[in-house]
């Protein structure tokens, strides 16, 4: 991990909400920093390069676009097979999460999660069987957690709090 | 939403240049003007079809420790369960989900000394065991949506 520079959290900050919708997005992000538009394009970069920023663009939600049906799937893997099943299913387009996660047995026997998106359950399903066929039998067990009701949702944002001594603050 | 819209949220969920005027570039490539892509970007986020356009930032390379926690909530204390549990700062979302596992949240917390001791909390108060999934490995986040 590592630790942002004072100036890339003032950027973090002015832009995690989102560009503004104007000719010349970035003139007015370095203008209301302070700061020279070929320094902000330099760390913003950077940032890109480094992970920090996955992608600048459009967020689209998922719900209001028609995809009502959120499935967590969850296979229980050879571990051997792991590493390589789960980068295949990171791959297909419309996984948008693959993670692995220790078991928790003997109630909890899977180590990957997938995120799958549909428009309806049957849709996410029948996504499901497709990575069911890819894996074959490399996996012991599966299941699908649809979500039913959405209890909380902040969203994960850098907090305005100055850094003071302490390295940087994440928080909801 | 008409034709335009859905080339703009299918090819703009990625790849917005760094240069001095950005929405005419990708104008130029979607065969429209630079106001017209403006305006309906703005009424795209106005009506909700996008959330947000800008830098998608991963925070967890900004430092902060994450954890995915799931709960065996009894059916009849569900909603006040959620309510306990939704009331802490550190939870960012929170989902109900069809499973004997059917609470579903995921903690934000500056240190792992800090998530400890906020697992610990939430289960003094609601009672029940908080299983805790970490990341070990990520294969892949992103999602690239076609409307």
């Amino acid at each position: 991990m590592q630790t942002l520079s004072e100036l890339d959290r003032r950027i973090v900050l002015a832009t995690q909400q989102g560009l503004p919708l104007i000719a010349r997005p970035y003139h007015a992000v370095a203008e209301k920093l302070g700061i020279e538009v070929s320094l902000l394009y330099e760390r913003l970069d950077k940032m890109l390069h480094n992970g920090v920023i996955r992608r600048i663009g459009a967020v689209p939600n998922h719900y209001k676009l028609g995809f009502r049906a959120n499935g967590m799937s969850v296979w229980d893997i050879d571990d051997e097979y792991l590493a390589q099943m789960g980068a295949q299913i990171g791959k297909l387009e419309f996984v948008s999460h693959a993670y692995h996660r220790p078991r928790l047995l003997p109630e909890w026997p899977y180590n990957l999660f997938a995120m799958v998106h549909g428009r309806t359950y049957e849709e996410v399903w029948r996504k499901v069987d497709l990575i069911a066929d890819m894996l074959g039998e490399v996996k012991q067990s599966y299941d699908v957690l649809f979500s039913t009701r959405i209890l909380k949702k902040t969203g994960l944002r850098l907090s305005a709090q100055t850094p003071s001594t302490e390295k940087n603050r994440a928080v909801a | 939403m008409d034709k335009l819209d859905r080339e703009i949220i299918n090819q703009m969920q990625g790849g917005f240049p760094l240069c001095d005027h950005p929405y005419s570039v990708i104008a130029q490539q979607l065969g429209t003007s630079e106001g017209e892509l403006i305006d309906r970007l703005k009424r795209l986020k106005q009506d909700g079809q996008l959330s947000r356009f800008g830098p998608l930032y991963n925070i967890e390379k900004m430092g902060g420790t994450f954890l995915l926690c799931a709960l065996c909530v009894p059916e009849r204390d569900f909603d006040a369960v959620a309510e306990q549990v939704n009331q802490f700062h550190q939870v960012a979302h929170n989902y109900q989900r069809g499973h004997r596992l059917n609470m579903w949240f995921v903690l934000a917390t500056e240190t792992a000394e800090q998530m400890d001791s906020t697992v610990d909390c939430i289960e003094q108060q609601i009672g029940l065991t908080v299983h805790r999934f970490p990341k070990l490995d990520e294969y892949y986040v992103g999602f690239k949506l076609t409307v």
